[in-house]
């Protein structure tokens, strides 16, 4: 039986797909080849830019990957895929955010070659029910790729991360891939705000699941886990790339929001006698870099809504990401891949539905700014 | 053995009918400070004025019977007729903005809301005999600023309410305004009204809110006089203080 029929427009996709993945490991003179290449396709279609997917942008992802004068030893590059913040309901009650997990599923499942492994970043469930994680871990199942899981609030605090363990291990530990010395935190624990005001477990999970909630507490790594940490890298040399996952960014952006880790300081000690260290998080569903000494930060795209900035705090290395469109529900929305480099430090690529795919490299943040800057945001927060 | 009956009449720019001044005046005699009403002497009933000190008797009045209107009016315009005698010279409104009379209003609910503006413009303090008195803005008292600014306040705790509650929003798909717009940041209600291409009209801010309710939080549209689409434009907007209005930007 001959091949599945595919739509034009399927194949145009496709097309598309490749070009932009091949685009970002290419050095400059098959870069341009591939570029030519592209136009010529574009011109046989007979589409003009910008409609079409020669992008000018991807021409920033063109930095030889090896160039980094790091000294860091020998780690073979490699890439990881991203999903986060699906914040799932059941789906009898809202099929929207189910619809957004299987989407970010598809698109990783389509990467060709297929990632080392999926992260996923936290907040599977919107309300931690029981049967929303099972709902979740099986959306998750669908993906080819092996599954890192990290906990996010949304997974915690209906029943303090009992059923999330139960399905999908202890919230914190560690792996080494590829040279690289990777740790995964459990950030979102909070001071007991509900004991003594005798709150339901699902009243302390709506007042957490509350952004703008005064009444919780701030997100912490906690004593316990920093000692943990502690203990996990005194087994690693300075020299040795690290890679660290947590559901709350590792320092203090806005802390109305909870955009911010109480003990975000003293984790960023025990990191920093590491040459290269990355900190991937979740949680606040926008675009978001920063550094900090040795410490390059990048913030995870949702699958559900994407939050605004916030009025104070954004990092000023920071590109905001467009405002969404309300009248697209996919927009601001999106899943991505991570590069690892040979230094092991990190490219990371947004890959926002129905937008042009954003990559912003390792050099952009470890240069300060001063080269590979992501393209501006035609519309910023208000 | 003659009972000592208290009447305080409110007398002012805005005094009603005598029965209800008499009503509200008891329950605002029972907040603020006791005053000394001296005995009846001709067995009567004695009336004092809300300043405390100024006191009359109504000889035709016994205890447990009730004035006409008219009667009511006489004894008030005799009450004040006497104060002004006491105080030649002096405006009533002045006279009564003293601090003691700037009693604590208790914030309904008793709570401080997040996110919470402080109200402009309530003067800090009473008015001196220098500044122009008598109109009707002039006689209002921190008192005054105080109970509006607490309703406001509610009106505004009201929209917050709904605004994070999916249930409140009629929503379908448990969906509330605060999942995408924490504190209502990036509502930009200063911007409005603007055209809305994708409305094909101008919009105003309530007109996006009922947008929100039907789409993404998949819910019935609120009317425009609608208390709830009242309380989220209330909240919303209490949220921008200080931003400059920019109609039309985009």
């Amino acid at each position: 039986m001959a091949a599945r029929h595919k739509s034009v427009e399927t194949k145009y996709m496709e097309d598309r797909d490749k070009v932009l993945r091949g685009l970002r490991r290419l050095d400059r003179r098959t870069f341009l080849k591939v570029l030519g290449a592209s136009a010529g396709a574009v011109m046989a279609k007979g589409l003009m830019p910008p409609q079409t997917f020669q992008l000018v942008n991807v021409a920033d992802a063109s930095v030889d990957k090896n160039a980094s004068a790091t000294g860091a030893p020998g780690t073979a590059p490699f890439t990881f895929a991203y999903i986060s913040d699906t914040h799932m309901y059941v789906r009898t009650l809202n099929q929207r955010f189910v619809k957004g997990a299987v989407k970010a599923v598809e698109d990783v499942n389509a990467l060709d070659p297929q990632p080392d492994f999926v992260l996923f970043g936290g907040d599977l469930a919107q309300t931690g029910r029981p049967d929303e994680l099972e709902q979740g871990k099986g959306v998750l199942s669908m993906l080819k790729a092996p599954v890192k899981m990290m906990v996010g609030e949304h997974d915690w605090f209906y029943d303090m991360g009992e059923k999330w363990q139960e399905l999908f291990g202890p919230p914190n530990y560690s792996f080494d891939w590829k040279g690289v010395h990777v740790i995964v935190l459990m950030s979102v624990h909070e001071k007991d705000f509900w004991t003594a005001r005798k709150l339901t477990p699902a009243e302390r999970m709506d007042i957490v699941a509350g952004l703008d909630n005064p009444i919780q507490s701030r997100f912490e790594v906690g004593d316990k886990q920093r000692e943990w940490l502690r203990g996990d890298l005194a087994k690693v040399p300075a020299t040795t790339p690290l890679l660290v996952f947590s559901h709350s960014p590792l320092y203090k952006y806005y802390r109305n929001w909870n955009f911010w880790t109480e003990d975000a300081d003293q984790v960023q000690a025990l990191l920093k006698p590491y040459r290269n260290v990355t900190v991937i998080h979740g949680h606040t569903h926008q675009m978001l870099f920063n550094q900090i000494d040795n410490i390059s930060f990048y913030g995870m795209l949702s699958t559900a809504w994407p939050w605004p900035y916030a009025p104070q705090g954004l990092p000023p290395l920071t590109v905001q990401m467009n405002r969404a469109d309300p009248y697209d529900q996919l927009d601001g929305l999106g899943d991505g891949q991570v590069d690892v480099n040979k230094d092991g430090l990190a490219d990371m690529v947004y890959n926002l539905w129905d937008r042009n795919p954003v990559t912003v490299p390792a050099q952009y943040l470890r240069s300060r700014g001063n080269v590979d800057r992501p393209p501006a945001p035609q519309f910023a927060s208000y | 053995m003659i009972s000592k009956r208290i009447i305080i009449l409110m007398l002012g720019a805005t005094t009603t009918a005598a029965g209800f001044a008499i009503r509200s005046a008891l329950s605002y005699a029972q907040q603020t400070a006791a005053h000394d009403v001296p005995a009846a002497q001709a067995g009567g009933t004695v009336v004092m004025l809300c300043d405390g000190k100024t006191s009359i008797e109504v000889k035709h009045l016994q205890p447990g019977q009730k004035m006409s209107r008219a009667q009511a009016q006489a004894v008030s315009d005799e009450l004040m007729a006497k104060w002004k005698g006491d105080h030649p010279g002096d405006r009533w409104e002045v006279a009564q903005s003293s601090p003691a009379t700037d009693s604590p209003i208790a914030t309904p609910g008793g709570e401080t809301f997040h996110g919470e503006k402080a109200l402009g413009n309530a003067p800090t303090a009473a008015p001196s005999l220098a500044v122009q008195q008598g109109d009707t803005y002039a006689s209002f008292q921190p008192r005054d600023y105080k109970v509006w600014k607490a309703e406001t306040d509610k009106f505004v705790a009201e929209g917050k309410r709904v605004f994070h509650d999916a249930k409140a929003l009629g929503s379908t798909i448990g969906i509330s305004c605060d999942m995408c717009h924490p504190d209502a940041a990036n509502t930009h209600p200063e911007t409005y009204p603007k055209y809305q291409v994708q409305l094909q009209r101008v919009a105003l801010l309530r007109d996006m809110i009922d947008w929100c309710i039907e789409n993404p939080v998949k819910g019935k549209a609120l009317d425009p006089n609608d208390p709830k689409l009242r309380a989220l434009e209330a909240y919303i907007y209490a949220q921008r203080k200080g931003a400059p209005l920019e109609y039309g930007k985009h």
